[in-house]
């Protein structure tokens, strides 16, 4: 998703088509008057707008699959509580992107390590030219610093009081993302060393998994879910549907995630691309489903549905990093290996006993790795080392900024709720309202 | 008097209840409960760790009647939640002091 657009020749005829449908006036008027160049440049704008504006609410939309996904994953006494978390976060990620995350990671990096600390300034329509709309810019890549902050969220379910959580997600969106956003996005040292992530497997949701990571090691566990004698003790989510649901929603997000991040629609070629991209990314997901599901029946005799649910996410976050340039089989073959990643990943963690609620690490932080450093396969103008130097340098730099923010954090208000509120379940004793208060009195079920 | 109690599967509720009231018993009570007997529930796996669900659902059924009803009612009661698989639940009966039926004051087998 670099800014350097690589506009093919629009085929004249194509153009002419375009324009019929966007501007019948225009249209018109080019019949007697203006030039072919002119009105392409009037279709350009419009289509890379459209792709941006279309491509952006099929992501912000993705707020509302993590927000049902964690929803669905959490026990039920902590229900309220994650829909509050995902609310409060995508609005948090709006507002800090436009105080300081858009310019942060975009305005003047120039190879460098970030941008300006400086409020985002909207143009005026009349003077809003260019390629695209800069309004639409904007919205398309606020969605994708939201998107960062969901991940965190669902890690970090059931045993985190909501402030410190919010704080630290002001400082995800306005500072830590924007920041290694601008490495490669805002062309920064990485995109000048040649490290390529088409729509964010590392500069999203590595990003998002390494936060999550560096908080449950910092908050621990919930308790209870890992025994004295090295046991674990699994903690069922409260609602299938929800779950199911939430990864559907998702799944219909990341076409706007993956497609759009094509940045431009408003040539043939584009097009073709965005479309191609579009195919992959399904292609990805539905083999990592596939791959999850058989895996489970083999090992465990029945299918787990959650583990399916992960398998798609994993699949998406494995071809985000390339959606364009595999072929159809290789893209299957990469999402499927995001499925492998889950099955593996999951029990793995709970063996380190890292607690990851909706298993957010595998998929977001594992799978993004995976995705990265797979580019090369399809894309022989990307090198491994490059890939592996970024895959470290901001995994490196995202785990520790947030590592200090959740130490400072827990010295400071304290990140975790009493014992006695994380039994009794964050609903009742951080939101006062209770999920499914016809079914469980005083949050009192297990 | 007596008073039946049984723990039954769920699903085995509507069988047990029409071959009751085709035997001539009127009065019925029912909970849903947890328990478990022998086999102490079954485990599932759950994200790649293995967890036991100790209490398994099943229905309680009470019914207070007349000492000459005890065999036909938990005959009809075996047979009706029968299913030949573990879990199938249990019978028990209790001897009864007293009853009332409320709205007339009746007592004794009168009030059953």
């Amino acid at each position: 998703m670099s800014k350097s657009y690589k506009y093919s020749v629009p085929v004249a005829v194509g153009a002419l088509g375009l324009l019929t449908l966007v501007s019948p006036v225009l249209a018109q008027d080019a019949t007697k008057a203006a030039t072919p160049a002119t009105m392409t440049m009037d279709a350009k704008y419009v289509f890379n707008t459209l792709l941006f504006l279309i491509g952006g609410f099929l992501v912000m939309w993705m707020a509302a699959g993590f927000a049902m996904l964690e929803a669905g994953l959490v026990r039920s006494k902590n229900v309220s509580m994650q829909c509050t978390k995902n609310i409060a976060l995508f609005s948090i990620a709006g507002l800090m992107y436009w105080v300081v995350g858009y310019n942060l990671m975009y305005d003047g990096v120039d190879g460098g390590f970030w941008g300006s600390f400086s409020v985002k300034n909207f143009p005026l329509p009349g003077n809003d030219t260019g390629d695209y709309s800069a309004s639409s810019d904007w919205f398309f890549q606020m969605v994708f610093c939201a998107t960062t902050a969901s991940i965190v969220s669902g890690t970090l379910a059931e045993r985190i009081k909501i402030w410190p959580f919010l704080i630290f997600t002001v400082l995800l969106t306005g500072f830590i993302y924007p920041i290694t956003g601008s490495w490669e996005w805002g062309t920064g040292w990485l995109d000048k060393m040649g490290f390529s992530d088409f729509a964010g497997s590392t500069l999203v949701h590595s990003v998002g998994g390494w936060a999550a990571l560096a908080g449950a090691l910092i908050l621990g566990a919930r308790i209870g879910k890992y025994g004295k004698d090295g046991r674990v003790h699994p903690m069922p989510g409260s609602s299938m549907p929800l779950a199911t649901l939430g990864t559907f929603i998702l799944w219909l997000g990341w076409f706007g995630f993956n497609g759009a991040s094509q940045l431009a629609m408003g040539t043939i070629s584009d097009a073709a691309s965005v479309s191609k991209i579009f195919v992959n990314t399904n292609m990805a997901a539905a083999a990592g489903v596939m791959v999850a599901i058989a895996l489970t029946q083999i090992l465990y005799k029945k299918i787990d549905v959650t583990m399916a649910l992960n398998g798609a996410l994993a699949g998406l976050v494995s071809i985000t990093a390339e959606p364009l340039m595999p072929s159809v089989l290789q893209a299957v073959i990469i999402g499927g290996i995001g499925g492998v990643i889950v099955v593996f990943t999951v029990p793995l963690l709970d063996k380190l006993k890292i607690d990851d609620v909706v298993g957010a690490i595998p998929v977001h932080l594992v799978a993004g790795i995976w995705g990265t450093m797979i580019v090369p396969w399809s894309n022989t103008e990307v090198a491994f080392s490059v890939q592996a130097l970024g895959v470290v340098s901001i995994g490196a730099f995202v785990f520790i900024s947030s590592s200090i923010v959740w130490l400072a954090l827990k010295a400071t208000i304290g990140i975790r709720p009493t014992e006695e509120q994380e039994r009794l379940g964050l609903d009742v004793t951080e939101i006062g309202v209770e999920a499914y208060p016809e079914f469980a009195k005083g949050g009192s079920a297990v | 008097m007596k008073y039946i109690i049984a723990i039954i599967k769920p699903h085995k509720l509507d069988d047990v209840r029409s071959a009751l009231a085709d035997a001539g018993i009127e009065g019925i009570t029912i909970t849903e409960v947890k328990g478990h007997g022998r086999q102490k529930g079954h485990a599932e796996i759950y994200r790649g760790a293995e967890y036991q669900v100790n209490f398994l659902p099943k229905v309680k059924i009470e019914v207070a009647l007349d000492d000459n009803l005890v065999e036909s009612a938990v005959s009809t009661i075996t047979k009706a939640a029968w299913t030949d698989k573990i879990g199938d639940g249990k019978i028990f009966v209790l001897p009864l002091e007293a009853a009332t039926r409320i709205r007339t004051g009746e007592t004794g087998e009168d009030a059953i």
